[in-house]
Formats: structure tokens, C-alpha cells, sequence
């Protein structure tokens, strides 16, 4: 499998950003049922009470709400406040890492702008 | 009820002038899945003993189901303790075996025991001396398993067993303890394997306890920084430093403290790698220098 638990952060900070994810994907749309935390638990081989963290904690974000009695569910503009907190972290999370890089290999910011508007 | 299962309170346990186990404070709660880990000889075994009342204690306070162990039916009944090396008697065979413990554990389900066994491969008509070492281990598994026993302790379970069969246990641990929860104790030296199903972990070292502690939580906990030793040095200064090792010019140097993003970037910024250290290491590095066993290895 291509994306797995690691052992690097809390496995259920893992779960909640494979949620996430699957809901800026496309793949969980609004108002779907998420997998239960069992079906976590078995799928991933962790503990379904750590499985249970990362699904609480996005409740707690209102990312997904729960049905009584039925399971969890996305929430009705789950995707676009996932999309603008996700924004906010692009700058630190890639483009300063970018350009850290860029400068130990010498490449000036008009050779990194046109490596941009290339792939583009 | 009480969510406590078992309840330690400066627990010790002392062979004349040797302290097994030396003033331990801990709680079990009920329906987690909890890591017993630490190296050999440092007391793990003994404490599982004094829980399932086959050893008594020396001092200190020791409840499991809120009341003492000792000849007690009421918390015995409710235990499942899954030994390294139990012994059967001779004429058992496996199917005595499964059907002695139908007699002692009151949720005992005969049915997935079958299913388990064949599972595991293990023939249900063979003498029990004629098992091998692996076939041993996993009839222990299977009566773990099959017991639902409110408290299952597994020491060291899987003495002979292969990665197929282990992954087996752990797979089918996890399913069964989502349908049936309970408490679970697993002792054991492969971390990695089974860091992921733990709930909790505790670690004692030398009689002591020395870790008790949630297991997602201590992922992340510790990082290790790798590059010229002069820039480790530098970047280490004033941190908890658990682990270090030098070649050549190089040196690496692990650190006990979660890596926040300042220091993440200060590290970059000397040009410095960083790995995450997983649990099996970060126990290894803990249990090692407590004992400052350091200077006697080099």
C-alpha cells in the first residue's frame, strides 16, 4: 500500500488527515458515512480506540458529525473548510521548504519561478 | 463498577536482598489493550505473577477486580494468563487440552477455538509433548483467545512461532477484541510488531516502573538528528540527549522531546537530517541508559 501508518506522529493525527484526505479528494463526499473505527482498526492494524481519536477529533473540528446509531458522517461544507485550512499550511509546509532547498543548490528565485510557469 | 482491573500500589516483591520488584504503582483499566514491555529480568514476569496469584507479594497493595487475587474465585475465574512455557500433562491431547479450559473460563467459546486451531494448523488429536515449539505457542494463543476472559495475559506468547502465524494472532486479537472487549496484557520484545495494537504501554526496568504511558502518544516523542558532529553537538546543547553515536566526523544524537517546527527548521537550517524515532527504539534507548550500562559497553 502506498500510503501507510507510520511511526514518525500519533497514528490517530494519521487517521484524521487520511479522512481529510478522502474528503478533499472527492472520495468521501459531503453527507456519505465514513468506515467505522473498526473498520480502521482491521484495515490499518491499530487499535480501534486510536482509531477512534482521530475520527473524535474531527467531530471535535465539525469536520464530520454523528448519526445516532448509524456511524459518522462528512458534514455539510467539510470539504472547504478542510481546502482553506489545507492552503494555510501550503505555504510552511512546501513552499518554504522549496526554497530552502533551492537556495543550497544556488537556484536563483527567477530560475525557481520559471521552473514553476513551465510545469504549469 | 470500577474501570480499574488492576490496581498496584507500591507493589514489591523481594527474594531476600534482591528486589524484583521494587515499589510500582500502576493501574489497568478495564477494555484497553495494554504493552508490559521492558528487558529480560526486569521484573515484567514477576508482576504478572502476583496479578494471576501465583506469587505473593512482599509489601505494598495489589487488587485485580477490586480484591486481592489470592485464593480468590472470584477474580481468578475472571483471568486468563497465557504463558512462554506452560506445562501439560503427558497424556493430554490438544483436545483435552481445549476441553479443560471450557471448564475454567466461563465465556470460553468451543467453537472459534476449533476455528482458531485450524487456523493455526495445529491437529487437534496429537499429543501435546508431540507439538512442536511453534505448534506449543499457538495452542496457548488459542486459549487466550477462546477464554474472553475479562483480563488475558499474554507473556511472551510466541516462542517458536512464525511472522505468518504471529501476524495471524495479532489480526485476529484485534477482531475479536472489537466484538468482545476486555483487557489485554501483552508482554513481549517485539515492539515494532505490536506497537500499533496498544492502547497503553508501560515499561519497567530494573524492578521500577519506568514508562506508563499512552502508546500513540509516544510516537513522535523522540527525534534523532544526524550530520557533522560539531553541528550536533551545537544543536543538542541543553536537550535530553537518550542516545548518540559518532563515525568519523558524523554523529547522531537522539533526542527525548517532541520536534516542534523552530526546531525543525534551526536543524535545516545547519544542514541537518532528522528521523523520527520509532517506539521499539525509544524503549531500547531508555532501558539502556537507565542503568548508565554506557560506559561499560565502550
Amino acid at each position: 500500500m502506498a500510503n501507510q501508518i507510520d511511526d514518525s506522529r500519533p497514528i490517530f493525527v494519521q487517521i484524521a488527515e487520511r479522512i481529510e484526505d478522502d474528503i478533499i479528494g472527492g472520495g468521501l463526499p459531503e453527507e456519505t458515512q465514513v468506515p467505522s473505527t473498526n473498520q480502521f482498526a482491521a484495515f490499518y492494524g491499530i487499535n480501534p480506540a486510536t482509531a477512534a481519536k482521530g475520527v473524535n477529533m474531527l467531530v471535535d473540528e465539525q469536520i464530520l458529525y454523528k448519526k445516532r446509531g448509524i456511524g459518522m458522517f462528512v458534514a455539510a461544507g467539510a470539504k472547504e473548510k478542510l481546502m482553506d485550512k489545507r492552503k494555510e499550511q501550503f505555504y510552511e509546509q512546501y513552499v518554504v521548504t522549496m526554497i530552502r532547498e533551492a537556495e543550497k543548490l544556488g537556484i536563483t528565485a527567477e530560475q525557481l519561478t520559471e521552473m514553476i510557469h513551465k510545469r504549469g | 463498577m470500577s474501570t480499574k482491573v488492576v490496581e498496584a500500589i507500591h507493589l514489591s516483591k523481594s527474594y531476600g536482598t534482591v528486589k524484583a520488584v521494587d515499589d510500582v504503582s500502576l493501574t489497568i483499566e478495564a477494555n484497553k489493550i495494554y504493552g508490559l514491555l521492558g528487558r529480560n529480568g526486569a521484573g515484567k514476569t514477576t508482576i504478572m505473577h502476583m496479578i494471576t496469584a501465583q506469587l505473593f507479594k512482599t509489601s505494598g497493595e495489589l487488587r485485580v477486580f477490586s480484591e486481592e487475587p489470592y485464593e480468590n474465585n472470584n477474580v481468578l475465574r475472571q483471568v486468563c494468563f497465557i504463558k512462554e512455557s506452560q506445562k501439560y500433562p503427558d497424556a493430554f491431547r490438544v483436545n483435552d487440552v481445549l476441553a479443560s479450559a471450557a471448564l475454567f473460563f466461563p465465556n470460553w467459546d468451543a467453537g472459534y477455538a476449533l476455528e482458531l486451531l485450524e487456523e493455526f494448523r495445529v491437529p487437534l488429536k496429537r499429543r501435546m509433548k508431540k507439538l512442536s515449539r511453534g505448534m506449543l505457542s499457538a495452542v496457548g494463543i488459542v486459549i487466550g483467545l477462546a477464554s474472553r476472559a475479562p483480563l488475558t495475559i499474554f507473556d511472551e506468547p510466541y516462542l517458536g512461532l512464525d511472522a505468518v502465524a504471529r501476524s495471524l494472532f495479532y489480526d485476529r486479537l484485534m477482531e475479536d477484541y472489537a466484538l468482545y472487549p476486555r483487557t489485554v496484557i501483552l508482554s513481549t520484545h517485539l515492539i515494532d510488531e505490536v506497537s500499533r495494537l496498544l492502547e497503553h504501554i508501560i515499561v519497567i526496568d530494573g524492578g521500577k516502573l519506568l514508562l506508563d504511558e499512552e502508546a500513540d502518544l509516544l510516537r513522535g516523542r523522540a527525534y534523532t538528528v544526524t550530520g557533522p558532529a560539531a553541528k550536533v553537538d551545537s544543536f543538542v546543547s541543553g536537550k535530553k540527549v537518550i542516545h548518540e553515536e559518532l563515525l568519523g566526523g558524523f554523529k547522531s544524537a537522539s533526542i527525548y522531546e517532541s520536534l516542534i517546527a523552530s526546531e525543525q527548521r534551526k536543524a535545516e537550517s545547519l544542514g541537518l537530517d532528522f528521523a523520527p524515532v520509532t517506539i521499539q527504539q525509544l524503549i531500547v534507548y531508555l532501558t539502556n541508559n537507565s542503568k548508565s550500562r554506557k560506559e561499560a559497553v565502550v
